[in-house]
């Protein structure tokens, strides 16, 4: 099946490249640009800031686009990044049920568990259980908030942080900051 | 449309499945699919993600369960590359046996003759736009979600349909996908993030003390009667 797949895209991508619409080394920039430049590490820079500067977050919080441009951060699919925050009361997790909507400026392509059916079909239906079997246990209390990425508002999950982490610096904490995390899917 | 792509709350998928360490591609062709698409959209066979997206809705529904993302993304490209005359199948077919693959496997692509035209370009970068009309709803406001399904490209999951939340956000003016993805023109309208209960949506059988919020277009809405 794969292979039928892989094939095509072949015949599609020479078909294009002899019509000079293409050119021969554009998918190794592809490639390289969510290998290096687009991916999760931006999201955890973001996160490990708001962590250590109380007037960041604050920002983030009010204009995550405008805050993510201090970073450098922005364009794919961040026109309007709404940043949630993770409290002892509340549980942020994200997910498009219509298609894979996702923040790539700040998180690189989704993971393929994000874009299967599983994970779109159960997470707004029994979202504590997903979550669960996912290894997020969360007490009755807490509230639980998913997002829907159902129009081109696209949304992050701003992480509580973890215990211990007092003396770290801000590349440190990036480094404990996971995708999964910014997702909502995994509590560090 | 009512298809396969509109997954929310459907049953039977079993347990979400996680990778190790999962790399971006996990083979070139996925890359390939992802460039093949950017030059679609820069040469005009794609204008916009709303039309690409329902091209992708438009796909075989069994090959959008079992051909992943990628796969996917490949049948809805093909799709608008052979609707745009770009490439055609016979083009296809002789191209993959020169690559020593199997003309005849089964392509995701399905090429629709009747299929919508967008013959414009964005009216500006990025999807939000000025409108003159102020929003019809504000934050706090309850709010009933449209009952029906409609044939063509909607950003109206069928889980959230004939709902009442609450208005929690308002996001401006954005391209209306169900007309843009159509050809029908951009028509912004404000789009608004609506907080639905849990028990809103799925009744008895809901978890407690969960919210699902989803973003949702000015046309989907309409103020909800007051409750006893």
């Amino acid at each position: 099946m794969s292979r039928d797949q892989a094939i095509r895209a072949e015949a599609l991508e020479s078909l294009l490249i002899e019509r000079g619409w293409l050119a021969a080394d554009a998918v190794d920039e592809v490639i390289a640009t969510f290998n290096e430049r687009l991916g999760p590490m931006n999201g955890a820079r973001v996160v490990a800031r708001a962590w250590l500067d109380p007037a960041f977050k604050q920002r983030l919080l009010a204009d995550g686009t405008a805050a993510i441009a201090e970073l450098g951060f922005g364009g794919e699919q961040t026109e309007k990044l709404v940043v949630v925050e993770n409290t002892e009361q509340v549980h942020n997790v994200v997910v498009c049920t219509l298609c894979s909507c996702y923040p790539w400026a700040v998180l690189g392509l989704p993971p393929r568990w994000y874009k299967d059916p599983a994970y779109r079909s159960r997470v707004v239906r029994e979202p504590r259980r997903v979550l669960g079997e996912m290894g997020v246990e969360l007490g009755p209390a807490t509230r639980v908030r998913v997002w829907d990425s159902s129009a081109e508002v696209r949304y992050m999950v701003l992480p509580r942080r973890p215990a211990g982490t007092e003396d770290l610096d801000e590349s440190e904490l990036a480094a404990r900051v996971t995708r999964d995390a910014m997702i909502g899917v995994e509590v560090l | 449309m009512d298809g396969i792509h509109d997954m929310g709350g459907r049953h039977g998928f079993g347990p979400v499945t996680r990778e190790a360490d999962e790399p971006a591609f996990h083979e070139r062709w996925e890359a390939r699919v992802f460039a093949v698409m950017r030059a679609a959209f820069a040469h005009g066979a794609i204008r916009n993600a709303d039309q690409f997206r329902h091209a992708i809705e438009r796909i075989d529904p069994a090959a959008y369960l079992t051909h992943g993302y990628y796969g996917r993304w490949l049948g809805g490209v093909e799709t608008l590359l052979r609707e745009a005359g770009v490439v055609d199948e016979p083009g296809i077919r002789a191209c993959i046996a020169r690559l020593g693959g199997d003309p005849g496997a089964a392509a995701a692509a399905r090429p629709d003759p009747r299929a919508d035209a967008v013959s414009y370009d964005p009216a500006a970068p990025g999807s939000r736009r000025d409108v003159s009309d102020a929003p019809r709803f504000h934050s706090g406001v309850r709010v009933r979600t449209a009952s029906f399904p409609v044939p063509g490209h909607t950003r109206l999951p069928a889980y959230a349909r004939n709902r009442t939340g609450t208005v929690t956000a308002c996001h401006g003016a954005w391209v209306f996908p169900d007309s843009n993805a159509h050809g029908r023109g951009e028509r912004p309208q404000h789009l608004y993030t609506v907080a639905f209960s849990g028990e809103a949506l799925w009744g008895e059988h809901a978890e407690p003390a969960v919210t699902v919020s989803l973003d949702l277009f000015e046309s989907y809405l309409q103020e909800a009667p007051h409750e006893p």
